[in-house]
């Protein structure tokens, strides 16, 4: 076993323990050399997981005194931009500015909440109809009937500096209740 | 190879778990593993011989590194360099990811340059191990390789122009440099093929080769042994030996600790800096080379002229084919470096003239005020740039052109072409569905006033298809009538 051409393994300590110890040893270094570059891959690796929280961004409908005197629902197409990754688009999306008198106002999504079609203003009957499907609903959104789980989705909406702002968001379809899809 | 057993073997055997038993019946782990860690080194474990197992601990790094990188980088001139900008700067630990791959780089040429003086000082390379040195070699060029195409990957200024030079002195060699420029840049100028082409050669082709020179280099490293001190004969081992393991190992380990964390604490604390964006066009940047390439830069702008194909061709070529033909010049038994005066002196001459331009590059620059003043201001450019937030890169989406010309009445028309919901048959932009025809390039087929009258009077094939009626009034109709004309 031990010839003459080999020099001593160890000088001193039972071997047992002298392994285990650098087994030990090997593992915390090991150990850290690891995770010194595998805790930021991870996190390099999951970053899309956490960044769709920032979600969409604002879009300008248009300046608030052009609906102070609304009678009736209007339309507007937006500029909604889209963060992809490190690349943006701009999409179109029409909504609809509806008065609630006072001055006040809601605006509300064209995505029919049934299976997405663009829901219509119709003036002479003044209600919303869907031209997919026959959903109707009334002049501020709410169902009359036809086959949607719920009323029109109303956006969320800022005013800045004059200028009416709404986040788009798209919500699931054929559900009852409101649910905006991340 | 393992001539005994070793001593601790049946120790171990008794305190191996159930599993490691199960798993060792189905692999033969444990004789695997023997076989790798009881590599006899003749004279013992030294400090000098970690740097071949840190050059692999980098590789290994590079490569994990690099997949990484690839989650988010494009290769082409459009995006590659957004996508090192969205690394760099949006991504978590992107900005350090991107650091420990890039210095990974210089590591592993400063690692070179040490694994490359111990084995000439050592005269490691002699007798049964020439092959190995040849390897070697092979490997030095393909690091260098990866080194150049990495280099042109985030497409900023700095890697462009640098990468333009470097094409540009291949395209000196005579009779085939034209052509080999020609099919490394993919055409005559540097451009979005220039980044596939790097691209593939960086991450298919060259880690290839390396991985195949790799397993060769450390297959013909454990066939023909560890060459040992200097007083080890090259041609027949006769020192006693001691086992890689734990000894070797321990200090190979405590050596790959030492450049993790050395690359890791420079990474964090003086992260890589991205360039603006290259510009092809912009004649006022001066160029200059990843440090490892400057004194080469130097000994070219030296030898420019006349003598530039005699200097800055055939005289590398030829220091490189000596340098692999080492072993097969220097065959003697000697390996104590006192006593092989010609190639040691030769190689501290040659690292010492490396050094001296690399100073002489910094020297020149440093004295021509304008050069000067021209390289402060790229490198204030370059920290500015990093410290500019994140701009996604614009798309067209789905705006179309017309809208782009915002004629209002097609602005118009475009939004009551959504309100009408005629997208949800004839598609975004009248591009068209299953559910309807196109309508692009309807203009060509109908006059306006035709038109207004079809939304209004349908054709049996309209009825037919199901078209809702158009409930418009005559300035809405005029509208929708331009912006259906408008798409083109």
């Amino acid at each position: 076993m031990s010839t003459s051409s080999q020099l001593p393994e160890q000088q001193s300590a039972p071997i047992h323990e002298r392994r285990s110890f650098l087994g030990a040893l090997f593992a915390i270094v090991g150990g850290v050399v690891s995770a010194t570059l595998a805790v930021p891959l991870i996190r390099f690796a999951t970053y899309p997981l956490r960044a769709t929280a920032g979600g969409t961004s604002w879009s300008d409908v248009g300046k608030m005194d052009e609906f102070t005197s609304l009678t009736a629902p209007v339309a507007r197409t937006i500029q909604v931009e889209r963060v992809d990754g490190w690349r943006s688009s701009f999409a179109q999306n029409a909504v609809y500015i509806v008065p609630l008198g006072a001055g006040k106002l809601k605006v509300l999504s064209s995505v029919c909440p049934h299976l997405g079609c663009t829901v219509r203003w119709v003036d002479k009957q003044g209600q919303f109809v869907c031209p997919c499907h026959g959903g109707i609903f009334t002049e501020s959104g709410a169902l009359v009937h036809g086959p949607p789980l719920r009323a029109m989705d109303s956006l969320q909406t800022k005013v800045e500096n004059g200028m009416l702002k709404v986040r788009f968001e798209y919500f699931r379809e054929q559900v009852s209740d409101k649910e905006p899809m991340a | 190879m393992s001539n005994t057993k070793h001593p601790a073997t049946s120790e171990t055997t008794k305190a191996n778990p159930a599993w490691v038993k199960w798993l060792d019946r189905r692999t033969g782990i444990r004789s695997l593993l023997h076989e790798a860690l009881d590599e006899p080194i003749p004279g013992g474990a030294r400090w000098a011989y970690v740097f071949g197992s840190g050059l692999l601990y980098l590789f290994l790094s590079q490569i994990v590194t690099g997949i990484f990188l690839t989650l988010y980088y494009v290769p082409s001139s459009d995006h590659a360099h957004t996508t090192v900008a969205y690394i760099s700067k949006v991504v978590s630990s992107g900005l350090f990811v991107r650091s420990v791959h890039a210095y990974g780089a210089s590591a592993i040429i400063i690692l070179l340059i040490l694994h490359i003086s111990q084995t000439l000082l050592y005269g490691s390379y002699k007798g049964r191990r020439d092959l190995l040195w040849l390897s070697g070699c092979v490997l030095l060029a393909l690091m260098l390789g990866m080194a150049f195409t990495g280099y042109l990957l985030p497409w900023d200024e700095k890697s462009y122009f640098a990468s333009a030079i470097g094409t540009n002195l291949i395209g000196e060699v005579p009779l085939i440099g034209p052509p080999m420029q020609e099919l490394l840049r993919g055409g005559m100028q540097m451009g979005t093929l220039t980044v596939s082409r790097f691209f593939v050669l960086h991450v298919f082709i060259l880690p290839g080769l390396l991985f195949a020179f790799i397993a060769t280099h450390i297959f013909l490293f454990r066939k023909k042994g560890a060459a040992g001190p200097i007083q080890e004969d090259p041609y027949t081992p006769k020192l006693p030996t001691q086992g890689f393991y734990p000894r070797q190992v321990a200090m190979d380990m405590v050596a790959s600790l030492f450049i993790v964390l050395a690359l890791a604490l420079v990474a964090h604390f003086l992260p890589i800096d991205l360039g603006p964006r290259a510009n092809p066009a912009d004649t006022s940047y001066i160029p200059r080379p990843e440090w490892y390439y400057v004194p080469m830069f130097q000994w070219l702008k030296i030898v420019s002229g006349r003598w530039s194909l005699i200097g800055g061709i055939f005289l590398p070529a030829f220091l490189a084919l000596l340098f692999a033909a080492i072993p097969f010049l220097d065959r003697g038994r000697e390996r104590r470096p006192w006593r092989r005066p010609v190639v040691v002196a030769s190689f501290v001459i040659f690292i010492g003239s490396y050094v001296a331009l690399g100073v002489a590059s910094h020297r020149d620059d440093a004295s021509d005020p304008s050069v000067a003043s021209q390289l402060a201001l790229q490198n204030q450019a370059e920290i500015n740039y990093m410290h500019q937030p994140f701009q996604a890169q614009a798309t067209s989406g789905t705006t179309s052109a017309a809208l782009a010309t915002s004629n209002p009445l097609v602005t118009k028309g475009a939004t009551i072409y959504e309100a009408q919901s005629c997208s949800a048959c004839h598609g975004e932009n009248g591009t068209g569905t299953a559910a309807a025809p196109a309508l692009v390039g309807i203009d060509r087929k109908y006059s306006a006033d035709q038109l207004a009258h079809l939304l209004h009077h349908f054709s049996p094939k309209m009825v037919q298809g199901g078209m809702p009626a158009v409930d418009l009034d005559p300035a809405d109709t005029d509208a929708l009538v331009a912006y259906l004309r408008s798409l083109k």
